[in-house]
């Protein structure tokens, strides 16, 4: 095999784990298993073998230098297990992973940090847990405290921080670790706004840098933004692997045909908008006029008093509108149900449709919909970014000064 | 460059191996945790690290009012005043017995680092008995002037002082390293931990010299390897008669044993901290 530039190259990993305390929890436990052993020699009866679960199995891949390989599954397909076991919290089982240069995670941020101790004072502790040599963190001590801006409070013990600063800092400790390969699980779902930025930022700095990613997310347009590859688990096992859009398509296809539902054959098929001339489509272009959404529903057996709730969600997973109504009840067959709206005056961007279909108020489906809902649309108001908001609407501004009669109006 | 990237592999360890190498790597991470447990301790407390010689101090006045005076034990130091005698031997064993009792739940207080970050286990262990030392330093610096106040002259044998502590440091590692891993898996082992403690504490010639064990019972005597280090001790402080050979002899095989078969039971264990803790 060639040596172009190999970063982790996993072969069989397999890990299981206990199920229950994960071995004997107390003295009686041992006791017992010590008092009963050469009873059990005796009399030829196999030691009970502890039930076991297989977290991965047999998971072989390869991830070339440089790449940004992003990790999806549903929870529990062994995505987190598989970054244990790569930052070697857990070691597998059998099989074996190689992997070329320092590897750094994003796993959990701020672990080692002390309350008591000052900010300064966990800035080397926990850069030396991360694995940084002492004169390694006092030479990217500036930078952390820039990046992390808590430059006042570095000799203030941490416990006074905010939650904000808190993370921040840690964050930061993590971020300038500057592994060759970085794991990260999750991260954007921390922080306010602005931070997760700088940490999109980082993550870009750092595959920019030559160096190697793994990016566990359920955050899909960040792995679409992100990874040129995918890594798809899938009960502990590689389900598919390949270029993004390839992977992410089918993943998202199976999740929005679940096989092993049982309503599977009851749910939602598909979204889309109605044009005015027939069309269908999934943007919408004027942000004032109406607009017919129309969802397709597939029903096995006939649904006795439905509910259908659905919700418009922005890329940050804010409800930006919403409703439910009940419908009449369905017979089995497809179905459309046809929402319409005198107007969606929002932000351009995309958003997405989350739907639930209730049957006597049971949950039948929970719907993520797909594709998005891309609102091609200009920007009505002239506003900073910063002071955007959701809606879309244009406005006029007028200036009243008191005393004066000309009313100076000027659209904006 | 990429050459200078290292290539870890990532398996089930070999079962023999004690991962010295490893550990040394991370010698700075031992550094960091016990200033951290050195500084966490004294915060916000009225004396600091007073406490540091206040602890023996107290244990000193506790040893020279109940023993040496009740049981009349204070005729047996020699040239030494009692109370200096009592003091000179908590410190070796303070620094013992905080690797027995802070050592052995290190893991379990420490779990959020072992479930999320890797680094060689043992740096938690080993933190406290590095914390100790700093402890037992601070109270080392009092003795010497102490020393000099009450008229004994320390002797040139004060040589052997590093020797002794390294003794008390590997002592205290070995029970360290053994009971932490233990406690991982026999949660039992940590509520009997002060009762070994007091016992282990007679047992060790902390309050009494050794010479009033029998000598025939000095080899047996010293497989408490606290004996032998508390006589090295005592004897390179102190100038006085040499400590019995048999004592120091037995409790330096011990010692060796006990290390050696504590990092190996350790290493052994490892793998399923972050399962158990």
């Amino acid at each position: 095999m060639s040596v172009s530039g190999t970063a982790i190259r996993a072969e069989a990993l397999s890990k299981e784990f206990h199920l229950g305390s994960g071995g004997p929890g107390g003295l009686r436990d041992v006791l017992r298993a010590a008092a009963r052993w050469p009873l059990d020699r005796l009399t030829g009866r196999p030691r009970t073998a502890p039930r076991t679960i297989a977290a991965l199995r047999d998971v072989s891949f390869e991830v070339q230098e440089g790449e940004v390989v992003g990790i999806v599954g549903r929870n529990g397909a062994g995505k987190s297990t598989l970054l244990k076991v790569l930052t070697r919290i857990v070691e597998p089982t059998c099989g074996s992973a190689t992997v070329f240069g320092r590897v750094g995670s994003l796993l959990e941020v701020g672990t080692g940090f002390h309350p008591e101790l000052t900010g300064r004072e966990n800035v080397f502790l926990n850069g030396a847990i991360l694995g940084m040599s002492r004169a390694e963190v006092a030479r990217k001590f500036d930078e952390i405290v820039a990046f992390a801006g808590v430059a006042e409070f570095l000799d203030t013990q941490v416990k006074f921080y905010s939650s904000g600063m808190y993370l921040r800092l840690a964050f930061a400790v993590a971020a300038h670790l500057e592994p060759e390969i970085l794991l990260v699980d999750e991260v954007l779902a921390v922080g306010d706004l602005e931070f997760q930025r700088k940490c999109l930022k980082k993550m870009d700095d750092v595959s920019r840098g030559g160096r190697t990613i793994l990016f566990v997310s359920h955050h899909m347009n960040a792995i679409r933004s992100l990874c040129t590859r995918v890594l798809w688990l899938d009960a502990g096992t590689v389900r598919l692997q390949g270029p993004t859009h390839e992977v992410l398509g089918a993943y998202e296809a199976a999740l929005l045909h679940p096989v092993a539902s049982p309503s599977a054959s009851t749910g939602f098929v598909s979204w889309h908008i109605e044009g005015a001339d027939g069309t269908t489509h999934h943007s919408v272009r004027a942000p004032l006029e109406p607009v017919r959404f129309v969802f397709r529903l597939c029903t096995e057996e006939a649904v006795a008093r439905p509910i259908l709730t659905l919700a418009l969600t922005d890329d940050q997973g804010l409800i930006v509108w919403g409703c439910d109504p009940a419908l009449p009840a369905l017979g089995a067959g497809s179905t459309d149900v046809v929402v319409a709206v005198p107007a969606l005056p929002l932000r351009p961007g995309a958003y997405r449709w989350r739907a639930k279909l209730f049957s006597d108020r049971e949950l039948v489906e929970d719907w993520d919909g797909v594709p998005p809902l891309v609102m091609a649309v200009p920007a009505l108001a002239h506003s900073r970014e910063a002071y955007a908001g959701i809606l879309n609407v244009p406005c006029e501004v007028e200036v009243q000064q008191a005393g004066s009669s000309s009313g100076a109006s000027e659209p904006r | 460059m990429r050459t200078t990237r290292e290539p870890t592999v990532i398996a089930r360890r070999r079962r023999w191996s004690l991962g010295l190498f490893e550990l040394w790597r991370h010698r700075e991470l031992v550094w960091f945790l016990a200033v951290r447990d050195v500084k966490v301790r004294y915060k916000q407390t009225v004396f600091g690290v007073g406490w540091a010689v206040l602890q023996p101090a107290l244990g000193m006045a506790v040893f020279a009012l109940v023993i040496g005076r009740l049981a009349g034990l204070d005729h047996t130091t020699g040239s030494v005043p009692y109370p200096l005698y009592a003091f000179v031997a908590l410190l070796p064993w303070q620094l013992f017995a905080r690797g027995l009792t802070e050592g052995s739940t290190s893991l379990i207080t420490n779990r959020n680092l072992i479930t999320k970050v890797y680094f060689p286990r043992a740096a938690i262990p080993l933190a406290p008995v590095a914390a100790a030392v700093i402890d037992f330093a601070c109270a080392f610096g009092v003795l010497v002037p102490a020393m000099l106040l009450m008229g004994v002259q320390p002797g040139g044998s004060l040589l052997l002082v590093p020797v002794a502590l390294a003794g008390a440091c590997a002592v205290a590692a070995a029970v360290s390293l053994c009971l932490s891993a233990v406690v991982t898996v026999l949660k039992d082992v940590r509520h009997t931990l002060p009762l070994v403690s007091q016992l282990w504490l007679f047992l060790s010639p902390v309050a009494y010299p050794a010479v009033i064990v029998p000598e025939r019972w000095h080899a047996v005597y010293g497989l408490n390897p606290m004996a032998g280090v508390i006589e090295l001790f005592r004897w390179a402080v102190f100038a006085d008669a040499p400590p019995s050979f048999p004592i120091v002899a037995s409790s330096a095989i011990v010692t060796v044993l006990a290390l050696g078969g504590g990092l190996l039971l350790f290493h052994r264990l490892e793998p399923r901290f972050a399962d158990t803790v």
